[in-house]
């Protein structure tokens, strides 16, 4: 297994209270393969990826509890000297708004560059000519006479793309993609969702796709994690969860895309709004907004549990869920 | 149709470029919206999809006088609004007013609650009387499904969909006839997004709401929309019912444009012609001659670049789905992709 987080608690101390981000995490991902973590804002699913890269911000944030294994060594363990050559050498990230992560203030060809001088120690020269390369990979067009342009001559999608150039530099096995085209428009979302799992079919990586959007998953995902509330409250191969979902949650998501054969009828809609993470309801967290909600629920804390050969579901009542 | 309550003709918005401090000249214009035409009915709504930059926007923002058109016109009944001012602009800018897309940045943060859902009374006295705003302002909060004693809350006190909610209730406050909503729910989660959209669909019934509805989704659009613009580089490219559009565009970037939504349905991804465009819009300070598409047109020839295409109805369609107004020189021959397209 190339990455496998376990038990994962994280949280934040703000103001008004310690705010439980993520409470029991686990997932994994293989080399070659893609995870999609669906969830909200508030879910958890963005914490827990800036964990397993380490880039959380401690304080306020801290990692409360569990592992995170990379190639079977527990990242949370290492001293930061050695997991700053994991960090961008063998797992890299690609975020949501290219235009702020990017330096405004240096080329493109630079901030590629600095990738092999720094991990690699190569000369300048040599950085800006594998800057060049990586570019067309990219299918950047004209690279050559772009690479010392800056990132504001860039439009959207040609941004996105050189995050995407930046993270694959040094090849590494896993790569995190945190919303990475919610800022862009359809049609260059799906240019850059191509080039995306072109390069990890490519480069056989393992990706974790952060993502809220519900299309997305089912084109490029191999398997699902559905978070709610900090906990993965349904887990399953891509095909199944569409087919069948075994959590509430997940079924009134699907159910509230609009769909043809209801046009003109209300859509359903999950009542009610995402938990406070400063006061996370007892029992199932999703206990207040579900249509399914008994007494047991209230109380109790569903466990995440085997529903199927690859499946896991926390509902008590997953049977239900998958039968009605 | 019904009665056309608001009618959009020839609408142009372009914004000077300009060079020099002290004399300014002009070297070019931005062509944020370069001849737009459609109608409204009563009670209808039209959705507006394009990319960003294509000048959706725009028109939203000149549809309620935020933005004064370059050239053209805005009749509503029948009245050109755009050459209005003073008491006459005033009256009509009560019947027409919007929801903006972003709830975080559109509500003061300094006013309560009641205090922004009651402002347009401030400006249009003549709505409410002083002593009943009050009781005015909390029927809109009930009305939008939020409890009317949070009429003394602050927005930090919301969630964004409820503040959407706040949004949609000072839309309402002066009974307007028609709303136009900017991407109204694509800043909200998606578990909150459907019941916002109910939201919309039950007050048009409820109060006889027209509404322009400008957003990317195009699930939604459908959803909510009789009848669909597609918009490019500042121009309607193709218009028609939601039929007509989804299941039988004639124009090319219609068809790529959907045909790049994902669909929520892994059965799907074998079976699924895709048409991914290359490259970027151009820029609409500088557009292409003739089509503005045709840099990522994969039908274009020589023609296109030559002559700018009109938005009509191809000849090829004199009867059936695929009669309905595109701007595309070969709209008579491109095939209709499957159906089941776009769910």
């Amino acid at each position: 297994m190339l990455l496998e987080v376990r038990d994962l608690h994280v949280e934040f101390r703000t103001r008004d209270g310690v705010a439980k981000a993520v409470n029991g995490v686990n997932y994994s991902v293989d080399e070659g393969e893609t995870l999609a973590v669906l969830g909200e804002s508030g879910s958890g699913k963005s914490v827990t990826a800036q964990a397993v890269m380490g880039i959380l911000d401690v304080p306020p944030g801290r990692i409360a509890g569990g592992e995170i294994l990379f190639k079977g060594r527990d990242l949370l363990t290492m001293k930061e000297e050695e997991r700053r050559k994991v960090r961008g050498a063998d797992m890299a990230m690609i975020f949501q708004d290219a235009l702020s992560s990017l330096n405004p203030v240096l080329s493109v060809g630079a901030q590629l560059g600095e990738m092999y001088e720094v991990h690699r120690g190569m000369s300048r020269k040599d950085a800006k000519a594998k800057a060049v390369e990586l570019m067309d990979r990219v299918k950047i067009p004209a690279a050559r006479q772009r690479v010392g342009d800056y990132p504001h001559q860039f439009s959207g999608g040609m941004r996105q793309r050189i995050m995407i150039a930046m993270a694959l530099a040094l090849e590494p096995s896993l790569i995190i993609a945190d919303e990475p085209t919610t800022a862009l428009d359809v049609t260059v979302q799906a240019q850059v969702m191509d080039l995306l799992a072109e390069l990890r079919r490519e480069l056989n990586m393992g990706l974790i796709l952060i993502t809220h959007d519900l299309g997305v998953v089912a084109d490029v995902a191999d398997k699902i994690a559905v978070m709610y509330a900090g906990r993965i409250v349904e887990a399953a191969p891509v095909h199944e969860i569409y087919a069948a979902p075994a959590h509430p949650y997940t079924r009134g998501l699907l159910d509230s895309i609009p769909r043809l054969d209801q046009k003109g009828q209300e859509l359903y809609a999950i009542k009610g709004l995402p938990p406070n993470l400063l006061a996370i309801p007892p029992g199932c967290a999703f206990n207040p907004r579900c249509p399914m909600a008994r007494a047991l629920c209230r109380t109790e804390v569903p466990p995440l549990a085997q529903v199927g050969p690859d499946r896991a579901s926390a509902c008590f009542f997953w049977k239900e869920c998958l039968g009605g | 149709m019904a009665e056309t309550i608001l009618e959009v003709k020839d609408l142009v918005k372009h914004y000077p470029l300009t060079q020099g401090v002290l004399f300014k000249k002009q070297v070019g214009a931005v062509k944020a919206v370069d001849g737009v035409s459609f109608g409204l009915g009563r009670g209808e709504t039209l959705g507006i999809v394009g990319e960003s930059g294509c000048g959706k926007s725009t028109v939203a923002k000149m549809l309620v006088h935020l933005e004064r058109p370059t050239a053209g016109a805005i009749s509503y009944k029948g009245e050109d609004i755009t050459k209005l001012s003073g008491r006459a602009l005033k009256a009509v800018r009560r019947n027409i007013q919007m929801v903006f897309q972003d709830p975080y940045t559109s509500l003061n943060p300094r006013m309560t609650v009641g205090d922004i859902i009651g402002e347009p009374y401030d400006i249009h006295p003549e709505v409410a009387p002083k002593g009943d705003r009050r009781r005015r302002v909390q029927e809109l909060l009930d009305v939008v499904g939020l409890n009317p004693e949070y009429i003394n809350r602050y927005p930090h006190q919301f969630s964004g969909g409820q503040r959407q909610r706040i949004g949609i209730a000072r839309g309402l406050a002066l009974r307007p006839e028609v709303i136009v909503a900017d991407e109204p729910v694509s800043a909200l989660d998606v578990s909150v997004q459907a019941q916002v959209i109910n939201l919309l669909a039950r007050l048009q019934s409820e109060f006889d709401l027209s509404y322009v509805f400008i957003a990317h989704d195009l699930s939604i659009v459908r959803h909510i929309s009789d009848r669909v613009g597609v918009m490019y580089l500042g121009r309607v490219v193709e218009i028609g019912t939601d039929t007509q559009i989804y299941d039988h565009p004639t124009h090319p970037y219609t068809q790529a444009l959907l045909s790049a939504v994902p669909v929520p349905d892994p059965q799907a991804r074998a079976h699924r012609e895709r048409i991914i465009l290359t490259g970027d819009v151009p820029s609409p300070a500088d557009p292409p001659s003739g089509c503005p598409f045709r840099t990522r047109c994969w039908k274009a020839q020589q023609r296109c670049a030559d002559e700018v295409p009109l938005l009509a109805v191809p000849q090829a369609f004199s009867s059936g789905p695929a009669a309905h107004p595109s701007a595309c020189h070969f709209a008579g021959e491109i095939q209709p992709p499957r159906a089941d397209s776009l769910r």
